[in-house]
């Protein structure tokens, strides 16, 4: 039996997923800090905060779509173990996980309705790094400014102006994830 | 479930009976026979499950009610995977019955079905013919005479 997709849950779920919600609740609350997150291991190409995230956040009520080198069998299977999160395309996702080319264009993400803006989408996006520098974060959460090495400027621009809709991001790498969420103003460095 | 095969069958077998089983029993029969060493993939978690019916086995399915179920899976040190879901919150019955299936798909399987399947299965069938001749005990027949209508 294969039991490579049967490994890397948490061993002790109510304690390292409360740990690591936290960590993504900070992530989340504080654009361009960047947190560690540890607990989870997935077959490659997911990281471990990745993986973590994805323990932590999904489960049969959350769709997920895996893009370009993310959607393998090895990892729909500990998907489908641990969290049992639905496998979906584009348009009927809640969360979507890839590197940013195989994510993009990121338009066809659901960005939520005026009566339900949280009916929207959460990328989670695998980097190589996170550095605090690059492109210029402001906005609710940040004190006057915060930095992060974004893949490009434009797509985060843009979605920003669609506030209260749009997507929200985490960024992954290794063992650590920062975020940005839809009300960040991002801009060149 | 008949495109299942055999050794599907088989374990299909040992795991049903498992979850049904006493959960006293199976855990005491399990520490006589001795514990192997193992590790956890999916730690013991209880939820529950709707349960679904079908009148007369026909019909269109319906929800008969909820039951709390307790899941977990283990890794035996030699490899071979075991999982559990069993009914009931006993959570030592969960991994008693998880290491049980993983133990089943070793060589200490005859030995294991000696010694605890075998003696659970026995004890159930008997435990469901006793409370089948209670029930029969107390059945009654129903008859009408003929009125004398006329």
């Amino acid at each position: 039996m294969q039991t490579d997709a049967l490994d890397g849950g948490f061993s002790d779920p109510p304690v390292q997923s409360s740990y690591a919600f936290r960590a993504a609740l900070n992530a989340m609350a504080r654009p361009g800090t960047i947190e560690e997150m540890v607990g989870g291991h997935a077959p490659e190409p997911l990281s471990q905060a990745a993986a973590t995230l994805i323990l932590t956040l999904c489960d049969h009520e959350t769709p997920i779509y895996l893009a370009g080198e993310h959607d393998s069998p090895e990892i729909r299977q500990w998907i489908a173990f641990h969290t049992g999160t639905p496998i979906a395309s584009r348009s009927e996702a809640m969360f979507a996980l890839g590197t940013w080319d195989a994510l993009g264009p990121i338009h066809d993400f659901p960005i939520g309705t005026a009566e339900y803006p949280d009916r929207s989408a959460t990328l989670i996006v695998e980097v190589q790094s996170l550095e605090p520098s690059g492109a210029k974060l402001s906005g609710p959460g940040v004190k006057d400014v915060s930095f992060l090495n974004l893949p490009e400027v434009n797509a985060f621009a843009g979605n920003a102006t669609l506030y209260p809709l749009g997507l929200d991001f985490f960024f992954t790498a290794g063992n650590h994830v920062a975020a940005i969420p839809r009300s960040t103003k991002v801009e060149a460095p | 479930m008949s495109d299942l095969s055999p050794n599907k069958q088989a374990r299909q077998g040992w795991m049903s009976l498992l979850a049904k089983a006493p959960p006293r029993r199976v855990v005491d029969l399990f520490d006589a026979f001795g514990s192997p060493e193992f590790e956890w993939l999916r730690v013991p978690e209880i939820g529950s499950v709707m349960v679904r019916g079908r009148m007369g086995g026909t019909g269109s399915a319906f929800n008969l009610g909820e039951m709390s179920v307790t899941r977990c899976s283990v890794k035996l040190v030699s490899g071979e995977v075991g999982h559990a879901y069993v009914q009931g919150r006993d959570k030592a019955h969960a991994q008693s019955a998880a290491l049980i299936d993983a133990l089943m798909q070793t060589d200490r399987a005859p030995e294991l079905r000696a010694k605890v399947l075998d003696p659970l299965s026995t004890e159930m069938a008997a435990a469901k013919r006793d409370r089948a001749q209670k029930a029969a005990a107390t059945k009654v027949d129903f008859f009408t005479l003929v009125r004398g209508e006329d």
